[in-house]
């Protein structure tokens, strides 16, 4: 039983990834029916996991997994308490969706096959980021979802815009990866746990350790960048250059949350602290702000959803970072309610779009009779957003407030912080789910009509989850709410809250929020104007930040290729060789390493003679004033070595001596022609004064440095081993062969993958320089 | 280079010593010799060829390109690698097994298909190189 639950979840955690190798050939034959089947996929997983909710209530974590590099204590293992259960459904659930929109939103597009199996690969791997426990695993994923997020902000790839956003979000939640990699291994170093379900059980040793605001500064780097805080947030809107479903799904509901995620996930060993409880709210109220502004500013439904996003996951760590038992409720209830409600709103948008041609408020109106289905949705939704009763968004804003309260100043600032924000959030919800629906028809791109099924019933269902959650909030709570709250805060916590309020400041809060939204909704018009005017007089934002950053180096890049890649072959051996001969001699002379002078050898005649036969050949390269008797030259000297290596019991080496030289002959006979030098030497003389210094020292190193090693004393208990082992473990008496085929086949692979790829370079070269001869005449080809 | 004497000669000569690079590789593990001495002396089979006869007949003697072959044999060396997971030991560890096949025994080993997999990626990569620079000598 315990095992067959273990192979379904990795079955789990598997099987988006199998659905995307699969989209593009069940795409070609269905077309964008093709969705029906593949929603299958979210839709089990969603139901696998579902399974483990009584467990996972009952305070229980689902384990699993198994040992992956054991050699570094890498495991593949997964770790289900409440707070990755919620978002494991919240990814499979909304997922389920999303495949089905995406069908009817890119129905007929050419690469409809490519969009699903990108956006299902994000799907897996978002799915292996909240359910990992290992360490390396988290990263894996995490890195993952950076990646496909990439490929689905350029899907449309034709365009520049698309092309830079996807490169400006991969810029900045790569380097928070790379952040988040030295953080985490900064954790493992302080406690040796490298799960997190270990590190959770480590009690205070992060937080006491000196290297806690290391620690902590790295893994906010992963988390800021990922959660698109302020100022780093200038990428999330960007994004919404990817088609509608990607920005409901990546850029709403799940992989922005990710940064979320790793905080809550955190909470219990790394908050509490005084830096822990001023970073989080500072950055996170200051996001809700300035994102909750910008949205103010725009006119475009995505983007206007896009920064209320932004202030949404502002808000959330916010709370996250308030870390009181009642923050905490207060961030599982939104960050609940906010898949929801965001989600389900990205895809009225997208529709409306995709309906109408158009997805400029001020272009939309009374479209309610038009489209009955999409205006449903979008209300619910948009009152979920608002904070209105008896919706799941009204819950969590009643938390929010409880949480809040004016116990200290700074709690003091913040729930005003709070309190405009929301008031925000709810004119931008309010503007959305009316706008476009009520007032005077107004004439747009397309004629305006109800979307097909296919587009509709997610927005739909998911915004009736937002209130049917929330009817059933005893339920809700029980399942999701409490557990996940009891993960983030580390310690047994049971919600409440439910639609009947209590008498209190928290619901006078409300009413103050829901009055000023009410009241400003009018003003939404002017507001815009004078925010653009505001930000016209400011002029320069992060994202134009982004873009000189990225100019800068690229100039600094060209200056630095300029200085050291002159493109002179020449020059560059010459630099190789002279630092090649300082490698070998300045430690050798700095160290009082010289070796010995060695007595002269008593060799035998033919040893004399082998020798004497090397030093020709060598003297007749120096000499001769042809290159090819030059390269024969040289030949005859690497045969007279090969044949000391025969004397000296080497046959093996000495055989392959023997190739080699043959061959690098032929070869560089064949360079020679090719290159079509004059058959002599022209350099001048103090080129080839320069030349023999530098050839000279070089073989100098070499010389003393084999001198030293012959006087060192030799270890031999390699040799022993090999000696002693490769008849009986390898079943080989060649013991050079053994070494290269067995015990040292990995260094052997990595060789032969050398050679490969150097033949591949040489080869491409040679085209370069045919074509090139070639095609004078037929500029650009080959190039 | 190509007189008489040297072209009749030379498809003798290169089948002789890819033979003999072929006896090379085999005997290696007892012997003197491997998969990377018998590629050397089947890519120099193949460049004298090439120098009696020209480009175009060792072409079609190969029959595939030789870069093809040399990406055989390292997906041959990965592959032999690879068998070790199904035995559950690590990456590259030497199997051994001897099937008595017409009567006698053979002993087959990953290692002697790692070490085919180096022969065709030592011809390989050399002969392609070695072809592309002879090529160019008549255009």
């Amino acid at each position: 039983m315990e095992t067959s639950a273990q192979v379904l979840t990795f079955v789990a955690l598997l099987l988006p990834f199998a659905a995307a190798l699969a989209a593009p050939v069940l795409t070609r034959i269905l077309k964008h029916n093709a969705a029906w089947i593949l929603a299958l996929a979210p839709l089990w997983i969603f139901f696998h996991f579902a399974g483990f909710l009584e467990q996972v209530a009952d305070g229980g974590a689902v384990t699993g997994g198994f040992r992956w590099i054991p050699s570094f204590n890498v495991n593949f293992s997964w770790f289900l308490d409440g707070l990755s259960l919620t978002f494991a459904l919240l990814i499979s659930g909304i997922g389920t969706f999303i495949i089905l929109y995406s069908g009817g939103y890119l129905k007929g597009h050419p690469q409809l096959g490519r969009f699903f199996s990108f956006m299902l690969m994000f799907m897996g791997a978002m799915q292996g980021l909240v359910v990992s426990d290992s360490f390396m695993m988290l990263f894996v994923f995490w890195e993952l979802t950076s990646i496909t997020s990439f490929l689905l902000i350029g899907f449309d790839h034709g365009r520049e815009a698309s092309r830079r956003a996807a490169l400006q979000a991969l810029v900045v939640t790569g380097l928070g990866g790379l952040s988040l990699l030295a953080g985490l291994l900064v954790l493992w170093n302080m406690t040796g746990a490298s799960e997190l379900s270990l590190l959770l059980r480590t009690g205070d040793a992060v937080r006491d350790s000196p290297f806690y605001l290391a620690a902590l500064l790295l893994v906010l780097g992963g988390a800021f960048t990922k959660s698109a805080q302020f100022p780093l947030h200038f990428w999330l809107p960007n994004a919404m250059e990817a088609p509608t479903p990607v920005s409901a799904y990546l850029h709403s509901a799940t992989m922005v949350k990710a940064g979320v995620y790793l905080l809550m996930r955190l909470n219990p060993v790394m908050g509490e602290t005084d830096l822990w409880e001023t970073i989080l709210p500072a950055f996170g109220g200051t996001t809700l702000i300035v994102g909750t502004l910008l949205a103010v500013r725009q006119s475009d439904l995505k983007l206007m959803l896009a920064y209320t996003t932004v202030a949404s996951l502002g808000l959330l760590v916010m709370l996250t970072g308030i870390g009181s038992d009642k923050a905490v409720e207060a961030a599982v209830l939104y960050l609940i309610a906010h898949s929801l409600f965001k989600g389900a709103l990205f895809m009225v948008a997208g529709l409306i779009d995709h309906e109408t041609g158009t997805r400029d408020i001020t272009r939309l109106g009374g479209l309610r009779d038009a489209m009955p289905v999409t205006f449903a949705a979008a209300l619910l939704a948009g009152f979920s957003m608002g904070g209105f009763p008896p919706f799941f968004g009204f819950l969590a804003k009643e938390e929010i407030y409880a949480a809040l309260g004016f116990a200290s100043p700074w709690l003091a600032v913040l729930t005003l912080v709070a309190i405009i924000g929301n008031a925000l959030m709810l004119i931008i919800g309010l503007a959305i789910a009316l706008k476009p629906f009520m007032g005077h028809e107004r004439k747009t791109p397309k004629e305006a009509h109800e979307g097909p099924p296919l587009l509709w019933i997610g927005p739909l269902a998911l915004a009736v989850t937002g209130v049917v959650s929330a009817l059933f909030a005893g339920t809700s709570h029980h399942y999701f709410s409490s557990p996940m709250a009891s993960a983030v805060a580390g310690n047994s916590v049971d919600v409440h809250i439910n639609l009947i309020p209590h008498l209190g400041l928290p619901l006078f809060l409300s009413v103050v929020t829901i009055a000023a939204g009410l009241f400003f909704y009018g003003f939404l018009d002017r507001a815009r104007f004078v925010v653009g005017l505001l930000l016209q007089v400011i002029g320069w934002g992060p994202d134009r930040g982004f873009d000189q950053i990225i100019r800068a180096i690229l100039r600094v890049s060209f200056f630095v290729t300029g200085l050291i890649q002159t493109g002179r072959l020449a020059g560059y051996m010459t630099l190789t060789f002279i630092v090649v001969a300082m490698a070998l001699l300045v430690p050798m002379i700095v160290y009082d390493e010289l070796p010995a002078i060695p007595e002269f050898p008593s060799l035998f005649f033919y040893e004399w003679t082998v020798i004497l036969i090397a030093v020709a050949g060598l003297a007749a390269v120096v000499f001769a004033n042809n290159r090819l008797t030059a390269i024969v030259s040289l030949g005859i000297q690497g045969f007279a070595v090969a044949l000391l290596f025969m004397l000296f019991g080497a046959p093996d080496l000495s055989f392959t001596q023997f190739m080699v030289e043959t061959l690098s002959v032929v070869i560089l006979a064949l360079a020679m022609t090719r290159l079509r030098l004059s058959p002599t030497d022209h350099r001048p003389a103090l080129q080839s004064a320069a030349d023999l210094m530098v050839s000279s020292l070089c073989g100098l190193g070499f010389a003393l440095v084999l001198l030293k090693v012959t006087q060192l004393s030799f270890d031999d208990t390699l040799t022993q081993f090999f000696n002693a082992n490769s008849r009986i473990v390898a079943h080989g008496r060649n013991i050079v062969n053994v070494i290269l085929v067995d015990f040292r086949g990995l260094d052997t692979l990595g060789e032969i993958a050398v050679v490969m790829v150097a033949g591949l370079a040489i080869l491409a070269l040679i085209r370069i320089r045919v074509r090139r001869a070639v095609g004078d005449n037929v500029p650009g080809e080959g190039m | 280079m190509r007189t008489v004497i040297f072209r009749t000669v030379a498809p003798y000569l290169t089948s002789l010593m890819v033979l003999f690079s072929i006896f090379v590789l085999l005997r290696g593990h007892n012997e003197p010799g491997g998969g990377f001495i018998g590629g050397l002396i089947a890519a120099s089979a193949f460049a004298v060829y090439g120098i009696a006869c020209g480009v175009s007949p060792v072409r079609r003697a190969m029959y595939f390109h030789p870069m093809a072959l040399s990406g055989f044999g390292l997906l041959l060396a990965t592959l032999s690698g690879l068998l070790s997971l199904f035995f559950d030991v690590p990456f590259l560890t030497g199997l051994w097994t001897s099937p008595h096949l017409f009567g006698v025994e053979l002993d087959l080993s990953t290692p002697l298909f790692f070490d085919i997999g180096v022969y065709f990626v030592v011809v390989g990569s050399i002969t392609s190189v070695a072809l592309a620079l002879e090529e160019r000598e008549k255009s």
